[in-house]
């Protein structure tokens, strides 16, 4: 395949339809839309259910007892709120900002993810649900989504590439102790996209009786909205803390986006501050000029796919690009539709950094402050250095720490054990 | 009057239901498509559901997928089917509706999609992933240009917003006979003829049942509640048997145009057998 370069690039003429300037960022509206992205382009077999989904959230979100039930599940299960860890010596290298990090490494099950997964069973245990089925890619979205499962007394599938399945034999492992069947998914490039067809699919078939827990702020309204309600609590303890901390808020926050939940949920609480800078940063894996990348926001178009309307990696024909990055949490050819609403407005800069960089960001927390990242948020740990030169010393910078790096250490073994070989 | 609303018209007088075979451009190859698209006419097919290749093709089951991926494979583009849909279009008046997601067609422009799809012939378009809240901007195109959308009607759509859908549908009311996605089924959901009835209800539009319908028994059983019947994933398993794949791509082997004409005139046999 040819056409590296113009693929990835947004089409010369945008249709008319996809043009919309006039952007409504705190969205969605009763349709579901941030702008013009988001909708719900799925099988009509599926609309009922998401009105049906839609209505039970709504009244749930009104309901006190959910609320509280959540909020102490939150509190003695996941372990909420999580702290802010000043990194003193990080800071120091990068010439002397000061920078704080949101620690949902510290989270049961060790990522952002459980703060959705628990929030959506709960959710179908409530409506009535007797089974909950996932997608998964690295596995962390599968094995919180096993984990809310065996806490709720529900049965639970989870889709998974078989690539994704062979790479992430650990998180596989996981999911299945907490009691969960994962099914390997052979169609199409056998990674999270096809994972999430595959769910799809098993959820037009058994949607009397399942819930689909989507594990990023992306698919059809409702769940764009409802995932970044479940993870916004990230940015409303974030918000509250460094402000009793530093007395005043950042200058800057940063994470990491492949679906974009993390970054929704750390920035949601202060896309009002217009004084706070927002970074998200997409993987820009073996460069932005090659085909092996998932910069769906710095590289892509506006279109179509899993029930949103969204940027996407797509050739000039409409048809979905693979995505690559060496933090399967990234490897995602999509993005949240209210991601591509923030970047269309300008409220949030996206920008991309490759595998390397990501490597090299990964070593410099460990070594600098003790921490282990995921390789995801090691993204958002090497754009700091940029971010360092642009705020200047004494600037304040927020970085969530989407989750911890365990599931990683073996990958960047073997790539630093190759490098010594030759 | 369009093709699609005379022929309806034509087979209401006769008492027969529509035979409506599925089959995706470009598979194995588009000359084997363009064979086919001669041999399902000659062999009774009253309308030809054409798909177009996506990457992700959500609503559909294995069979459809492949054809899908056998179809990309090749290269197709949408650009090529609605020349291809052109060319049959110079010596044949049978209605031809196209099947795809909509990216490819959002990507193409709606606008021009709808021009170069009328011009080409294409009588109407059924895409899977576009409910009817999301059809508004495709519909006025496709109506500007006398293109007739087809919207789907479920087993678990309420009878309220089955009144809606059947109100802004064009040409036809494609009714999902299961709860799920495409693909070939031994034994129909028992209340099959009855969500027929009910769809039938709300609308004097024809109805249509489509999703794994795979048998002349299938066939000749609904064919007196429907006003056609829609045969996808059993058809393309037919045309398996004789696809061959080298390191280049595929193509069809013998006798592959010569079985689904066979078969599909078996299906049509069917759609007569009920007065």
């Amino acid at each position: 395949m040819r056409e590296t370069l113009t693929k990835t690039r947004p089409p010369k003429i945008i249709p008319a339809e996809l043009s919309g300037a006039d952007l409504v960022t705190r969205g969605p509206d009763a349709k579901g839309r941030f702008g013009i992205y988001g909708g719900r382009y799925v099988p009509e077999t599926l609309m009922p259910a998401l009105m049906e989904l839609e209505s039970a959230y709504k009244a749930a979100r009104r309901d006190r007892g959910f609320r509280e039930e959540l909020s102490s599940i939150l509190r003695d299960y996941v372990g909420r709120p999580t702290p802010i860890t000043e990194a003193r010596r990080l800071g120091e290298a990068l010439g002397g900002i000061r920078v704080f990090l949101k620690r949902e490494d510290l989270t049961h099950t060790g990522a952002h993810k459980i703060n959705n997964t628990i929030g959506q069973v709960l959710l179908a245990k409530r409506m009535g649900k007797t089974r909950i089925i996932a997608e998964t890619g690295a596995g962390q979205h599968g094995v919180a989504t096993a984990t809310a499962c065996a806490l709720m007394g529900l049965s639970c599938e989870v889709y998974m590439g078989r690539k994704d399945t062979v790479r992430q034999v650990m998180n596989v492992f996981r999911m299945e102790l907490a009691g969960a069947r994962v099914i390997p998914v052979d169609s199409g490039t056998q990674t999270l996209k096809d994972a999430i067809n595959e769910a799809i699919r098993d959820w037009v078939t058994n949607i009397r009786t399942t819930h689909y827990v989507i594990g990023s702020v992306v698919g059809p309204h409702p769940y764009p909205l409802m995932v970044r309600d479940f993870q916004s609590v990230i940015g409303r303890e974030a918000r509250a803390e460094i402000l009793k901390r530093t007395g005043r808020l950042p200058d800057a926050i940063v994470a990491c986006v492949g679906g974009g939940s993390n970054a929704m949920g750390i920035f949601h609480a202060f896309v009002p501050d217009r004084g706070v800078r927002l970074v998200g940063v997409e993987a820009a894996g073996e460069g932005l000029d090659t085909d092996h990348h998932s910069a769906t926001l710095v590289c892509g178009s506006p279109g179509v796919l899993h029930g949103t309307m969204s940027y996407l990696l797509q050739d000039r024909w409409g048809q979905i690009k693979g995505a690559h990055s060496l933090a399967p949490g990234l490897d995602y050819p999509g993005v949240g539709p209210e991601h591509s609403a923030l970047k269309d407005c300008g409220r949030v800069r996206y920008v991309a950094v490759d595998d390397e960089a990501a490597l090299r960001g990964f070593r410099l927390l460990s070594e600098t402050e003790g921490i282990i990242p995921a390789l995801e948020s090691a993204h958002a740990v090497a754009h700091l250095e940029e971010l360092a030169h642009v705020l200047g010393p004494g600037a304040i910078v927020l970085l969530n720490l989407s989750g911890r790096g365990d599931k990683d250490v073996a990958t960047v073994a073997g790539i630093l054990k190759g490098r010594q070989k030759t | 009057m369009n093709r699609i609303d005379l022929l309806f018209k034509r087979l209401q007088k006769a008492e027969e239901a529509a035979l409506i075979p599925f089959i995706t451009a470009g598979d194995p190859d588009m000359a084997t498509t363009e064979a086919l698209l001669e041999e399902l006419e000659k062999a009774g097919a009253d309308l030809i559901e054409l798909g177009f290749p996506f990457s992700d093709p959500l609503a559909d089951g294995p069979t459809i997928q492949a054809a899908s991926q056998r179809s990309l494979r090749g290269g197709t583009t949408l650009e090529d089917v609605l020349d291809l849909v052109a060319r049959f279009r110079t010596h044949s008046q049978i209605p031809i509706v196209i099947m795809g997601y909509y990216n490819p067609i959002l990507q193409f422009g709606l606008a021009r999609f709808a021009e170069r799809a009328a011009s080409s012939g294409v009588d109407g378009t059924i895409i899977p992933d576009l409910p009817l809240e999301e059809a508004g901007p495709w519909m006025r195109e496709a109506d500007a240009h006398g293109i007739a959308n087809i919207l789907f009607a479920a087993p678990t759509t309420p009878d309220t917003r089955l009144g809606r859908i059947a109100s802004k549908t064009r040409g036809f009311l494609y009714y999902v006979s299961v709860t799920g996605i495409t693909g070939g089924r031994t034994e129909l959901p028992p209340d099959l003829l009855e969500g027929v009835r009910r769809a039938k209800g709300t609308t004097k539009r024809p109805v249509c049942v489509g999703f794994g319908i795979s048998t002349p028994e299938q066939v000749s059983l609904l064919a007196p509640a429907a006003d056609g019947i829609i045969v996808g994933s059993a058809l393309i398993r037919v045309m398996e048997r004789h696809i061959q794949a080298d390191d280049t791509g595929y193509g069809s082997g013998p006798g592959l145009v010569e079985e689904a004409g066979a078969f599909v005139r078996s299906l049509k046999e069917a759609t007569r057998h009920f007065q």
